[in-house]
């Protein structure tokens, strides 16, 4: 055996293996178990557990929608639909903080996202609990988490949802600005 | 052939290399000394008038310094001459962070200033060394409050009449405080943050009645404007800008001068059916008053929402000016500077009275730096259009036809549904925003502090679900023609042209100050404080704060008789979000688009509220 056959075997081999880890991307769970309405009970954001204590483990439902194309995709047209958009823009921020760069306020784990959602924030974030079903507050849960670059980029959609102000996920990048373009991009 | 081919190949070879000149632009300084285009030509020129704007006590008791709004300090011991010499008397921090738009008030030896959110008041004794403070009055609003405000926190400043201090809040509520003890005397909650209602603007005491409007043009509100009694904060009257024409006080005293403006409840009529309700036409700019005809004048926000396609029609009474009289808020006239507005083109700007000279005698007018980038003259019985001139650069319209009145729109500027249109001049903010500028008796000069942005912008179908953004539209701005976003100019109302114009890199979101001594102050967005000369804008003098000025200049007598000039610096606001609210500048949509055009502002400017007074040695 060839050593260029067996490097080549071990491309194979990965690229096997990636594309099975990769299907989880488009589950859809049509045919799963059915899971609760119940938005999450309230997890807690980072903070100090007293008596040694540890945050509470992450809720059972996130594996559903945490890095998965469905779920980001269609919390990718509630984030326009439901206004988030105007208040956070396309994550930069506005009236709202940004959602791209890395600091969460309460929590970036998806199920302190989807509980951030539903029972809304005191400077201002609504609370969708009753406006929104539990499913689509994960999903939107699913994409914000998507918008700082924390999923695997191929679960991501390669499209803008907006008009062609912005740039698709994949290709946002993640780094220092320092000029201001004066120029049309 | 072979020719053609090479022209082809020429400009090919064109294209790229300015498209990577574009690319590989470096920072550079933008701002330029002042360029003179005209000179100031003596004989009669234009005047406030008398009853709005008496001498000049040394007091600055309203944001404006008087009825006339012309922000001129008739103090001259500070000059050309002894600027130099200016200095640095005390400073004093706010405790605040976001964007700081509010001047100092001065009256009688106690400084007043009213914080952005969370609204803090403080009185200062300027009577003692260091200006100690006397009393905090802190009102408390809805921390909710500002998840509904759409383009930072801010407050345009208090005002002081007859004892009080008259302030609003941004959770919607009018406050009045006792100016000597710090006590409250009433509060009126006059907003609804759930359906998206806030108030920024600086109240307007005339007449015994304390004028408020609304802020929320970007959150489906229905715009209003309203009078509280100035003793118990009860509302003497409330028109809203929307709807039949019973709720806009529309009555048989109302004779709008052009046809466009005429008929019957227009502000049903203009709109798709029940799309009014939620029209926006918010009040969050400035309210002039003339005591002899007893009429306020204002501006009335952009329609809502921003993409036009959702509302055919004028969108009555939205991004126009109305002519209001005090005592029962009955209009008496309107003029709408951008029917249909297509591009956040609100018309709450400032408006300066003035007297200009008319044939043998003088006419009655009022100056207007418009959003939509005209320099309107009107004339402030009739609500006639004498004159509107660019002065700034517009591709967005063609003119203003004085005929009808009406705006003449750039048709390749029209956004259309599911395209993106590019290169709009000027942008969302238009050619100057919120942040007034000066008029000095002396020169006749108006000094206008303004911005030079364009913007490519889409549209998306926008929802209305109460209590958020109602916009519909993607936008991201840059730099205009010539590279530099703002630009301060001399402007000559009588002759409608710029007498001098300086660049400055960094939009301008300063107001401006014109005084006695024939200097003008404004700031710029990376901290620095400037002194021109009012007659040709010559530099002399500069003071560089701990943070990016956006605040209302003023100019007061001290205790001591000395000339004190203040400002409070503190960057944000729409233009400076991007660095008092922490954006991401990766995403160029953010802060309605704003961020886009100001990348670099992080590293130019950091944020936080502080007070600078400034006088000279003795």
């Amino acid at each position: 055996m060839s050593s260029r056959f067996r490097a080549s075997c071990i491309l194979l081999l990965a690229a096997a293996a990636l594309t099975v880890s990769a299907c989880n991307r488009e589950e859809h769970h049509s045919r799963a178990k059915p899971i609760g309405e119940n938005i999450p009970a309230g997890a807690s954001p980072p903070t100090i557990f007293p008596g040694g204590g540890s945050p509470p483990p992450l809720d059972a439902r996130a594996a559903l929608y945490d890095n998965n194309a469905n779920a980001i995709g269609k919390g990718q047209q509630l984030f326009i639909q439901m206004n988030c958009v105007g208040c956070h823009s396309h994550g930069g921020g506005g009236m709202g903080p940004p959602l791209i760069d890395d600091q969460w306020r309460y929590g970036g784990r998806i199920d302190q996202i989807a509980t951030t959602i539903a029972v809304g924030r005191p400077n201002g974030m609504p609370a969708w609990r009753g406006k929104l079903t539990a499913d689509q507050i994960w999903d939107l849960a699913a994409y914000v988490r998507s918008l700082s670059g924390l999923p695997s980029k191929d679960a991501v959609s390669s499209r803008s949802e907006g008009m062609s102000a912005g740039t698709p996920q994949t290709l946002t990048p993640h780094g220092e600005i320092y000029n201001s373009d004066s120029a049309q991009q | 052939m072979r020719r053609v081919t090479t022209a082809v190949t020429t400009v090919g070879v064109l294209v790229a290399a300015s498209a990577l000149a574009a690319c590989n632009k470096t920072p550079t300084a933008r701002s330029t000394g002042p360029q003179i285009y005209a000179p100031i030509v003596g004989g009669p020129h234009a005047l406030p008038p008398a009853a709005a704007a008496p001498a000049d006590d040394g007091n600055w008791t309203m944001p404006g310094k008087n009825y006339a709004q012309t922000r001129f300090s008739a103090l001259n011991q500070i000059t050309p001459a002894n600027i130099g010499k200016l200095s640095l008397a005390f400073t004093f921090s706010t405790g605040t962070t976001k964007g700081f738009e509010a001047p100092p008030l001065v009256v009688n030896g106690t400084m007043y200033i009213i914080t952005p959110f969370p609204n803090y008041l403080y009185a200062l004794d300027l009577t003692k060394p260091g200006a100690p403070t006397k009393w905090m009055f802190k009102p408390k609003p809805a921390a909710a409050s500002q998840g509904v405000a759409c383009c930072d926190v801010v407050n345009r400043g208090a005002v002081y009449d007859n004892g009080k201090i008259f302030f609003n809040t941004l959770d919607g509520q009018t406050f009045a405080v006792d100016a000597s003890t710090g006590q409250m005397a009433w509060h009126t909650q006059l907003g609804d943050i759930q359906k998206g209602e806030t108030i920024t603007m600086a109240p307007l005491v005339a007449d015994g009645k304390v004028i408020v409007g609304d802020s929320g043009g970007e959150m489906g509100v229905r715009g209003w404007l309203a009078a509280l009694d100035e003793g118990s904060g009860k509302v003497v009257w409330k028109a809203y800008h929307t709807g039949p024409d019973k709720d806009v006080l529309i009555g048989p005293r109302f004779h709008p001068f052009y046809a466009m403006d005429r008929g019957k409840d227009l502000g049903v009529s203009s709109w798709p059916p029940d799309a009014w309700k939620i029209g926006g036409a918010s009040a969050w700019g400035w309210v002039s008053y003339d005591p002899e005809t007893k009429l306020i004048f204002y501006g009335t926000s952009n329609p809502g929402p921003w993409n036009p396609s959702q509302r055919p029609g004028d969108n009555k009474w939205s991004a126009g000016i109305f002519a209001r009289d005090v005592d029962t808020g009955q209009a008496v006239w309107f003029y709408q500077s951008s029917p249909h507005d297509l591009f956040d083109h609100d018309d709450v700007n400032e408006i300066i009275l003035a007297d200009i000279p008319w044939g043998n005698g003088r006419r009655p007018v009022l100056f207007h730096p418009g959003r939509n980038g005209y320099f309107y003259v009107i004339d402030r019985r009739s609500g006639q259009v004498l004159s509107a001139t660019p002065y700034g650069y517009i591709n967005s319209s063609k003119g203003v036809d004085l005929r009808t009145g009406r705006l003449v729109p750039a048709a390749d500027k029209e956004p259309q549904p599911g395209r993106t249109t590019r290169d709009i001049c000027p942008a969302s903010p238009g050619a100057k925003d919120w942040n007034p500028a000066a008029f000095s008796p002396i020169t006749g000069l108006v000094y206008i502090p303004h911005i030079n942005l364009c913007q490519d912008e889409g549209h998306s179908e926008a929802n209305y679900i109460s209590g958020t953004p109602y916009v519909g539209a993607d936008v991201k701005m840059y730099a205009g023609p010539g590279g530099n976003r703002g630009v301060f100019t001399a402007w000559d109302p009588i002759r409608h042209r710029a007498v001098w114009e300086i660049k400055e890199d960094l939009p301008l979101w300063s107001p401006a100050l014109v005084t006695a001594g024939n200097i003008v102050f404004y700031g710029t967005m990376d901290g620095w404080f400037k002194a021109v000369d009012a007659r040709n804008g010559k530099l002399l003098w500069q003071f560089k704060a701990g943070s990016g000025i956006i605040g209302q200049p003023i100019s007061y007598k001290g205790p001591d008789g000395r000339q004190y000039i203040a400002v409070i610096a503190g960057v944000g606001g729409w233009a400076g979000a991007i660095v008092s609210a922490n954006m991401d500048p990766h995403d160029p949509t953010g802060a309605l688009g704003f961020v886009n055009a100001v990348k670099d502002l992080p590293l130019k400017s950091t944020a936080g509220g502080i007070l600078y007074v400034f006088t000279l040695p003795r």
